[in-house]
């Protein structure tokens, strides 16, 4: 681990202005995962700032119905929290099948939308890797991709976002609440937060130098049955091969986004329409451009069977 | 180019310059600049450890874990894989389990820490401690008092409400079951394999056994 | 003591400590965090350094040029050792590549140098500021690849070949050829390697976490040149091993070079993703199993032959060695296939040989059951065998196979068992498997001193580990039962050089060798403390804290006198192990539930009967049984040590790439042991159980599993891609 400078920031504004004045500063609140990587001289900030006093910890309703979560929310009181419970349980499902109880507790709204991929190329500085040291070439590809993406990767990645949280906040259609070293406040939709790798997987998300979330809204509730399943081989305490989001309407509509498939949350609304057809069609469309490797192709088959499996439970 | 004997490859200073930063910084500029290494920066850090006041003098890469282990001499809480993967360096902080590994201690300034040492001694066992002696719920003592902090957190977050992955009835009370402690006890990794002694320690505690 | 003859009735046989679930006596400190392990001595080590170990980045090839001048120039930097500064190294005996590379690199992560630092900060930062500049070789990664060419290991001394095999088996009227596949594993104990070292002079002292301190001494010693009486190894609590720790690995080396070039005390622990690749690990096996059998279920030919890689001049995994003598059949072939693979070190790891040759061995037999159209359980009683197949004339000391499985079948409630694939709970399909286990009895020499003090308190010492066993506490029980005194009176001191040596732990021999070795020692004693107490050593009965004979009893602590007594012996065994084949039994069970839609396998129930001679301490032993059995379940369903062909090394090289089970994946497991005594293996009447344990565990869930689901997988871990296929249309 570099040697680094550290501050406690005192405002969102004055994260974010610290965080441009710094080139590579980082935030840092539960931490979980950029210590993890800071360890392994994988992130090397020179600075940090610490954001965790800024009382970004609370979960608000919003005028139109949803809900506002701070982005220093910990992941163990969102999936607690008694709305998010009863209105988008799907948010919980996810929540509690991520990580651990002792990460949850430390983990927070925001840094889990921004965890860094699980591949163990990345996470080998010996081995190359286009998203840790751009140009270097990607390992993973032609060689151990049992966990990889089946779809939406690239020639120079094939990389999976590791979040639960974030498919089902895609699922949620999720507002990312921002502000800029200038002061100024945006609204990312989830949709555009998370970026498929195409030539450049370093970039990950459409956040810019020093622009720091805030918050986190949700739509006001769209009721259905909350289906969040995830297929792993071991029963708790790890990474996805699979997981299904579903909310389904008893007229059988309903959304679908999938986690441990792609570089991230994977949802086509296309394929939502399909959901009264079944889960062979929703799946079709959900991989239509799928390019799976020989190690990870059953993750296409396990997909459309975790979905079918999820349409049967939603139908009760 | 994914042939680790090229040269620049594993040079390390290659690396140094390039490396893809940009979790909550952004990914708008493609590189962070080269960063001479500079001396550690040491920084002052009090908080209260087992209800005693601690100062330290850090160098702000400390994580908790090594103040506790090589600064405060408190071994107990262990050093499994120092990357949130085994549980073995779990404390209570503030009233709530986490891992200290992943955790810089200078961003604890004010906490208070509950360690296995502040849960018992030898000849005064905490309940947990006695129940995983009774139960034999360890083998090699590495991984134990990281499950026995775990444990002692475990049984309060039922009894405060918070969900796990396997609770039914997410708007319901949440019931104390074997199965509820296991999913629970999950971020503990034993190798030894003492599981099911755990659960019925953990279980002869919560006086479900 | 030599044990030659039969144990005949002696004090432990009373029973009074022996025999009982006594809770373990280091419990308390293992619990409370107090007891020190190798990188925590604080309480016996001033102001150490911190040792950082930087690893190879290729697999094979050479150090074309290491830069260190920035390491050196780094914060708080105190010394930096690599092969060209270390001065001369020799391997040791029991390690394959050398602890430290260069310039020639043997394999990945193998270690090229250490930092030594003020702080462990320091040292890792530093660490990672050396360049190093390789010219890489082609190596050879792939045990498929090369195991056509792979010859006979050791030429082939330990294949056996009886009868007329091939000419039996073809002529066979049921006949099974399958061939299995077990991968890599890591023993992933929860403490990694860590040493502390420290010089005075010539003399090393290292504090480090070891099974074997002879060995380890020896091989400390050898590999740094100097005598073995300079080294001083100290062991006394060992965060897990499972064969991981038999050998000194880098740590140990590293922190003892790092030391004497900084001057001071270094302590040097690998990293949880440097333990992979950098350390041993048990290899993968590719296994092929030939069965011929009459109609009626008699085998009459059967043929396993393995083959597993390793670093030139390493060994095989060993995994046809219990089809020697677990089932009858006039016809047999056994072969071990050893190619060259420059991937880590393989070793041992838990019941090596055996663990994975009964993964592999136990499914076939489900497989030729099934073929037959027997139960299982009444297939392999058919086929049990009360002799060394290979020596008709040697029986087996004790051999209760049959009753483990019988009695195992009516707990388990075997009889409710279905046809594949046509049990189900709701959403899940459930099965049941069964599988035998075997794990030879070895026993290995064992010495032990034993003091009793003006106290009457009686002291072991002895240079045996606890590595999570519960050694201590058997070791105190039998010091207790030999001299009668409670287990409060007796205290027992581990894992040092400068005690007496003793088996260490390793291959299921510690528990019965070393207590026997105990037992030495007390029988010793018990002579020195009658004499002293004027009691003749032939008559004197030893309880309640007393010594006695006829109407004479007197206090220990007063026999012994102000100055104590103190008594030293070993026991060494004769051939008794040849005379009689000496092994351990067990009848594994398991439930399992497969998703019918995503195939994700859970087990739902698990228990294992044992018969495995006396158990010195039923709760320590179920202990080592069901921990066996959680690794077994980690072997079945999920433990890979994912190879990279092209690179050559472990990919998934961290605890959350290789996934061991969690708490989640563990029901509730039951352990039976049959009522067994074994008077050929040792005084103690005992025999190992903590390798049986996990002997059998995996086939018994691919069995459960096929059973679920009517799908058999040859290929371990059995994961849910391998039955995706060929589970049921979710509807």
């Amino acid at each position: 681990m570099r040697a680094f400078t550290y501050q406690r920031a005192a405002s969102p504004a004055e994260a974010a202005a610290a965080a441009l004045k710094t080139p590579g500063a980082k935030f840092i609140a539960g931490g979980t995962n950029l210590l993890d990587l800071m360890k392994l001289e994988i992130e090397t900030p020179p600075h940090l700032i610490d954001v965790n006093g800024l009382g970004l910890d609370k979960i608000e309703p919003t005028k139109g119905g949803g809900l506002r979560i701070g982005a220093l929310v910990r992941n163990t009181d969102l999936a607690a929290d008694a709305k998010v419970r009863k209105d988008y349980a799907v948010l919980s499902r996810a929540l509690l099948a991520g990580a651990s109880g002792q990460l949850r507790n430390k983990a927070t709204t925001a840094g889990n939308l921004l965890q860094r991929t699980r591949c163990p190329y990345f996470y080998d500085t010996n081995q190359a890797c286009n998203k840790r040291l751009p140009g270097s070439g990607c390992s993973a590809i032609g060689g151990i991709s049992r966990q990889h993406a089946v779809v939406g990767a690239s020639t120079a990645c094939i990389a999976t976002h590791p979040s639960d949280m974030a498919v089902a906040m895609r699922l949620l259609d999720a507002k990312v609440e921002t502000v800029r070293p200038n002061g100024q406040t945006r609204v990312i939709p989830i949709a555009d937060f998370h970026r498929l790798p195409g030539t450049t997987p370093h970039i990950e998300t459409s956040l810019q130098p020093g622009e720091f979330i805030t918050a986190v809204t949700l739509p006001k509730p769209i009721g259905g049955t909350h289906i969040y399943t995830k297929v792993r081989d071991r029963a708790s305490y790890a990474f996805a091969l699979v997981s299904v989001a579903a909310v389904i309407q008893t007229d059988g509509t309903g959304r679908i986004a999938l986690g441990g498939v792609a570089h991230k949350p994977w949802r086509v609304e296309a394929a939502e329409k399909e959901l009264p057809r079944g889960a062979k069609a929703v799946s079709a469309k959900l991989f239509a451009n799928a390019v799976p490797t020989p190690e990870n192709r059953f993750k296409l088959t396990l997909a459309e069977r975790t979905l079918a499996a999820a349409l049967l439970e939603a139908k009760g | 180019m994914d042939d680790a004997s090229d040269p620049d490859f594993n040079r390390r200073d290659v690396l140094v310059g390039t490396t893809a930063s940009f979790a909550l910084t952004g990914g708008g500029t493609a590189a962070a600049q080269p960063i001479a290494v500079s001396a550690p920066v040491v920084s002052k850090v009090a908080f209260r450890v087992n209800g005693k006041d601690q100062v330290l003098d850090l160098d702000l890469r400390t994580t908790l874990l090594d103040a506790l282990r090589e600064h405060l001499n408190l071994t107990g809480t262990k050093k499994g894989c120092d990357h949130g993967q085994c549980g073995a360096c779990t404390v209570i902080v503030d009233g709530r389990r986490i891992n200290a590994c992943l955790s810089l201690a200078v961003m604890h300034e004010g906490d208070e820490i509950t360690t296995i040492e502040g849960l018992g001694t030898p000849t005064d066992l905490h309940p947990m401690q006695a129940a995983f002696v009774k139960h034999d719920g360890y083998q090699c003592g590495y991984c134990t008092p990281g499950q026995i902090c775990s444990a002692v957190a475990v049984l309060d977050e039922i009894k405060a409400g918070i969900p796990s992955h396997v609770t039914r009835d997410l708007t319901g009370t949440v019931e104390l079951s074997p199965a509820e402690i296991r999913e629970r006890m999950s971020g503990n990794i034993c190798r030894c394999g003492a599981y099911s002694n755990i659960i019925d320690a953990i279980e002869d505690v919560a006086g479900v056994a | 003591m030599k044990f030659d003859t039969p144990a005949t009735t002696n004090p432990i046989d009373q029973l009074k400590v022996i025999g009982k679930p006594t809770d373990r006596i280091d419990g308390p400190l293992k619990t409370t965090g107090t007891a020190p392990y190798a990188y925590e001595r604080h309480d016996a080590v001033d102001n150490p350094a911190y040792g950082y170990v930087v690893g190879a980045g290729i697999a094979k090839g050479r150090i074309a040029a290491m830069d260190l001048a920035k390491a050196k120039a780094a914060p708080g930097v105190l010394a930096i050792v690599t092969a060209d500064t270390a001065g001369k190294l020799q391997k040791g005996n029991f390690n394959t590549a050398n602890l430290l590379g260069g310039p020639e690199i043997e394999h990945y992560h193998q270690a090229i140098a250490v930092v030594v630092a003020e702080t462990f900060e320091q040292a890792r930062a530093a660490a990672a500021l050396i360049k190093v500049r390789y010219t890489k070789t082609p190596g050879q990664y792939d045990l498929e690849a090369v195991r056509k060419d792979a010859p006979p290991a050791e030429k082939g001394k330990n294949d056996v070949k009886i009868g007329d095999f091939a000419g039996a088996f073809a002529q066979a009227a049921v006949t099974l050829d399958a061939t299995y596949r077990t991968p890599d594993h890591a023993h992933a104990m929860m403490e990694p390697h860590a040493s502390t070292a420290q010089w005075d002079g010539d003399k090393l002292t290292v504090w480090t976490s070891n099974q074997m301190i002879a060995w380890g001494a020896g091989d400390v010693a050898k590999t740094l040149g100097i005598p073995k009486d300079k080294v001083r190894l100290i062991s006394p609590y060992i965060g897990g091993g499972f064969g991981g720790k038999l050998f000194v690995r880098a740590d140990a080396l590293l922190a003892a070079l790092g030391s004497k070039a900084a001057n001071r005390p270094v302590k040097v622990a690998l990293t949880r993703p440097f333990m992979f690749n950098n350390t041993t690990h048990r290899p993968a096996t590719i296994q092929r199993i030939r069965i011929g059998a009459t109609k009626d279920g008699t085998i009459t030919a059967i043929g396993h032959e393995t083959w597993s890689g390793d670093l030139p001049e390493g060994g095989p995994e060993t995994a046809a060695e219990q089809t020697k003598l677990l089932y009858a059949g006039a016809n047999r072939l056994m072969a071990t296939k050893l190619a060259v693979l420059d991937l880590p070190e393989g070793n041992a790891m838990r019941a090596p040989g055996e663990a994975p040759g009964l993964m592999a061995l136990e499914i076939a037999m489900d497989e030729m059951a099934e073929k037959l159209g027997i139960d299982p359980i009444k297939f392999r009683v058919l086929n049990d065998t009360q002799v060394d197949p290979a020596k008709p004339e040697r029986l087996f000391s004790q051999r209760q196979l049959i009753k483990c499985l019988e009695t195992g079948a009516d707990t388990f409630g075997w009889s409710k068992r279905k046809a594949p694939g046509t049990a189900r709970d709701g959403q899940w399909l459930t099965g049941m498997g069964v599988a035998a286990a075997f794990r030879n009895n070895i026993v290995m020499k064992s010495a032990a001193r034993v003091k009793l003090d003006a106290k009457g308190v009686v002291t072991v010492e002895t240079d045996m580990t606890d590595i999570g066993t519960g050694t201590y506490t058997i070791i105190a029980q039998t010091a207790a039962e030999m001299m009668g005194v409670p287990l409060d009176k007796v205290v027992v001191k581990l894992g040092d050089s400068t005690f007496p040596v003793s088996a260490g732990s390793g291959g299921q021999w510690g528990a019965n060798s070393s207590t026997a070795g105990v037992y030495a020692a007390c029988v010793k004693l018990r002579e020195a403390v009658a004499t002293s107490a004027g009691i003749d050593p032939t008559k004197a009965v030893f309880a309640n804290g007393r010594v006695r004979s006829g109407n004479k009893s007197v206090a220990l602590g007063d026999a012994v006198g102000v100055n104590g007594l103190v008594a030293e012996d070993l026991i060494e065994f004769g051939d008794l192990g040849k005379k009689y084949q000496q092994s351990t039994f067990g009848g594994h069970f398991v439930e399992v539930g497969v998703h019918a839609a995503t195939g994700e396998i859970r087990i739902r129930r698990m228990l294992a009967v044992c018969a495995a001679g006396r158990i010195l301490n039923p709760k320590s032993a179920r202990s080592q049984v069901i921990g066996a059995m959680t690794m077994g379940a980690g072997a079945a369903l999920m433990e890979e040590l994912a190879v990279d062909k092209r690179h050559g090394f472990f990919v998934n090289h961290d605890l959350a790439g290789y996934e061991v089970p969690v708490h989640a994946d563990i029901p509730h497991q039951e352990v039976i042991f049959l009522d067994e005594t074994d008077p050929m293996s040792s005084p103690m009447k005992a025999k190992g159980v903590g390798e049986l344990g996990i002997c059998g565990v995996g086939a018994a869930v691919a069995n459960a599993i096929y059973n679920a689901t009517g799908i058999r997988v040859r290929e371990y871990p059995i994961t849910l891609d391998k039955l995706l296929d060929r589970l049921p249309e979710v509807v």
